[in-house]
């Protein structure tokens, strides 16, 4: 490497100053989200079992038999603006989100709470409308809502509608996908195309809307996970790369596991439209939101039969090996570009913004 | 996609790559004049697949690193008025002023929004006509013609509620500047390829013979920074000075002349601070005397105050090549990409952000093998 | 610096007297201003930056430059 950066002094940065109010980025799935947890929340709670490495908790029943079922405890908030976008809307995403976050922990999903913040004013036809497409996703991924809350606050306090939904589901016994799992050689897979979430929110956004309606993959991926756990029980670990994408889900995994991620970029799955505008906003494509994927790790000989299986459902016909676990760089995440180079894919930091540049 | 794919075809850089090696025969010096540019190569990791002789140093080719301090405290306060809607381009939300950036501005209750075109601000001033849409109108000669269609189009259309605050660079001052430094070790130019587009490449014609360097007007796709690098190391090894096209699909020598008169009819040559660098002359644009009214700096006058630029920052030595990031007290532990002290810490593609994120395989990979 | 994008142009039109033109993006299109490239006809390309083209894209010279780069291509497999 030519000018070779030696960064002796880097190893054991001092911590950067911690920001005197909440920014965006702290909700942006990146490093700052990250700070926030480890800073704020994990000293807070960590003696009372917060666990912050999964997107879901587990839970053993105090009278039951050791290794029963467990229980799987999931929450979420969902903001987003618009709250109607092409291929869904805020309801839809609060159902299918919390769904898979229990179904990457492979739980199966039993029911869900609902709470809902409405600012004054909204309209209630949106409402109704969001609602009845809550009863839809419900419907179709064959959980249940049996309760819920709501609260008013004045007009411009909120973005007319948040939504709260935890979920609870049944984890199998002996199944265990924690993020800690993953060793050296085994594969990287995703279920297919990424960034179509982000892309698609972004399409419709004020200021750089396209002409073209590209559409949100949500969806709840229960039924794919238990294909994958049938093809792959070795499976060792599955995430939804939703919000700081799939660099982010990688980066967690890299960090916490203490293992190096190689990704390909030839490999990753894009759809061309995502890619077009990915390029036009000067985004990059690992970085934006899925709500419909998962990124899972398996052992190298188990990973053709796995993506097999995966590729036979409907929502995981675009799945695709993209990489590696690897022993160097333990903590880092890099990729292989096109053309046979390599560069780190660090963490989000902050949130990304479409630059000119 | 058309006339991207094909440039990033591994193949063909292949071939590029061994035709580099087997030009090069001594250490060679390169500057990338532009961030875009940076931004391909950390991206595809070309600085990896290049003999060591070869040195890429990044220039200041960023709009959002080189707007000065001063600039952005006024943006952020015009940001603030509540009459204001302020729209920007997405990269310059992040850069830090002397108190705080434009993202704080908005978590504060601004109306500050991310636009992709100056026109889309002039369908928001229509949409509001009880308050003043104000664009933050930065960028290199590249953007020079869309910002000056805005305040063409603004004036002719009678949109009394928009303005601009200018912050336009021109990109052959700077390289005058760098060349001229007692420390400057560049011997070659890739220059900014989307800037000759609009400017074409006559004037960095006696630039070449002054200086006596090879410039090789350079597009943005890894197969364009290869052949850019690969000419200029040939133009070095054969002791040639003067000006080279390979991205002639997009770049002829008189440029574009629409763009060129649209903002010669709008914008006036004026001496510019870039930050981190100092003021050199005839280096920006501003609005000529008949468009004042959309200068935004003359309608929301703010009191300028002294500012202090962080005192450890050297952006201003790394933004001209004379030092690399890593010889920065500050880089990697006061100043990070969430915490910046500097604007090349900010930008994407500023050259600290860069070998922060480059760096850091690099370090943890030789620990490894050792 | 100038983000710079090749799109291909599918429809050309005036708007509050500036020329117009919607620009396909690999299936994603855009309206952009075309005002500084008045020749420009369906069909071609241009390279647009902040929803304006700043040139059009010349094929003839983009397809001489991967002439050269076969050429150099066959000389290296030969060499090899």
């Amino acid at each position: 490497m030519p000018d070779t950066p030696n960064m002796d002094g880097w190893q054991c940065p001092t911590p950067p100053a911690a920001p005197e109010q909440v920014l965006l980025g702290h909700g942006s799935g990146g490093r700052l989200s990250a700070a926030l947890l480890r800073n704020l929340f994990i000293p807070a709670f960590r003696d009372l079992g917060l666990n912050a490495e999964e997107d879901q908790a587990s839970l053993s029943l105090p009278c039951a038999e050791p290794n029963s079922l467990r229980l799987a405890l999931t929450t979420d908030s969902y903001v987003v603006r618009p709250i109607f976008f092409p291929g869904g809307d805020i309801g839809r995403l609060a159902v299918n989100g919390t769904i898979n976050d229990l179904a990457v922990g492979g739980a199966r999903p039993i029911a869900l709470a609902a709470a809902f913040i409405l600012e004054e004013g909204l309209a209630l036809s949106d409402l109704q409308r969001v609602v009845a497409s809550m009863r839809d996703a419900c419907k179709q991924a064959g959980i249940n809502l049996v309760t819920g809350d709501t609260k008013v606050v004045d007009r411009g306090k909120g973005d007319q509608l948040y939504i709260t939904t935890t979920g609870f589901g049944i984890a199998p016994p002996g199944v265990s996908l924690s993020v800690r799992n993953p060793r050296p050689g085994d594969r990287v897979l995703v279920s297919g195309t990424i960034g179509d979430h982000g892309i698609a929110i972004m399409s419709v956004r004020e200021g750089i809307e396209f002409e073209t309606v590209l559409e949100s993959d949500t969806a709840p991926l229960y039924d794919l996970v238990v294909a994958m756990l049938e093809a792959c029980p070795t499976l060792r670990w599955m995430r939804d790369p939703t919000r700081g994408g799939l660099s982010s889900a990688l980066n967690e995994l890299a960090t916490t596991a203490h293992v190096g991620v190689q990704l390909t970029e030839a490999a990753l799955p894009i759809r061309t439209e995502v890619q077009a505008a990915c390029e036009m906003l000067g985004l990059d494509p690992l970085y934006v939101a899925n709500e419909g994927k998962l990124v899972a790790v398996a052992p190298a000989d188990d990973a053709g039969r796995l993506l097999a299986a995966m590729r036979g459902h409907p929502l995981g016909r675009k799945a695709a090996l993209v990489g590696e676990v690897v022993a160097d760089h333990a903590g880092v995440v890099t990729l292989r570009s096109l053309i046979g180079g390599e560069r780190v894919v660090p963490m989000l930091a902050g949130e990304q913004l479409p630059r000119i540049c | 996609m058309k006339y991207l794919d094909e440039y990033r075809d591994p193949k063909a850089a292949e071939t590029l790559r061994r035709a580099i090696r087997a030009a090069t025969t001594r250490p060679w010096t390169l500057m990338e004049v532009c961030g875009g540019q940076t931004h391909t190569i950390v991206k595809y990791g070309i600085d990896g697949l290049l003999p060591p002789e070869i040195a890429l140093v990044h220039g200041p080719g960023c709009p959002v690193c080189v707007t000065p301090l001063e600039t952005i405290d006024q943006a952020i306060a015009i940001a603030a008025r509540p009459d204001v809607i302020f729209c920007s381009f997405g990269d310059m939300l992040r850069v830090p002023g002397s108190e705080r950036d434009l993202l704080t501005v908005k978590a504060r209750g601004g109306d500050v929004r991310v636009v992709y075109s100056p026109l889309d601000c002039l369908k928001l001033a229509e949409q509001h006509p009880d308050r003043t849409v104000v664009f933050f109108a930065v960028g290199f000669e590249t953007t020079a013609p869309a910002n000056a269609m805005a305040v063409w189009h603004a004036q002719r259309r009678g949109v009394r509620n928009s303005a601009v605050l200018v912050s336009h660079v021109r990109v052959p001052p700077a390289m005058t500047a760098i060349l001229s430094a007692p420390a400057n070790r560049v011997q070659g130019f890739l220059a900014a390829g989307h800037v000759c587009t609009v400017m074409g490449y006559e004037e960095y014609e006696p630039l070449a013979a002054r200086f006596h360097v090879p410039i090789v007007v350079t597009g943005f796709e890894p197969l364009d920074l290869l052949q850019g690098i690969y000419q200029g190391v040939r133009m070095l090894e054969e002791g040639r000075v003067g000006v080279e096209n390979p991205y002639a699909r997009a770049v002829t020598r008189e440029g574009n002349p629409h763009a060129r008169r649209l903002i010669d009819e709008v914008f006036e040559v004026t001496d510019r601070a870039w930050r981190g660098i100092g003021t050199i002359p005839a280096s920006g644009y501003r609005l000529r005397a008949r468009y004042q009214d959309f200068d935004a700096g003359r309608r929301f006058p703010v009191t300028a105050r002294p500012v202090r630029e962080a005192t450890e920052c050297i952006a201003g030595l790394i933004l001209q090549g004379v030092k690399k990031p890593r010889e920065c007290p500050a880089f990697g532990g006061r100043c990070t990409p969430e915490r910046p002290l500097g604007a090349t810490m900010v930008s994407s593609e500023g050259a600290c952000a860069a070998y922060y994120h480059h760096g850091r395989l690099h370090t943890l990979g030789s620990r490894t093998n050792a | 610096m100038c983000l710079g994008i090749p799109g291909k142009v599918v429809e050309v039109y005036r708007e509050h007297d500036l020329l117009m033109g919607k620009v396909d993006f690999g299936g994603v299109c855009k309206r952009v201003c075309l005002e500084t490239v008045p020749e420009i006809a369906v069909g071609d390309y241009a390279l647009i930056h902040v929803g304006f083209a700043i040139s059009r894209i010349d094929e003839e010279e983009a397809r001489r430059v991967f002439a050269l780069l076969e050429e150099m291509g066959e000389l290296d497999d030969l060499n090899r």
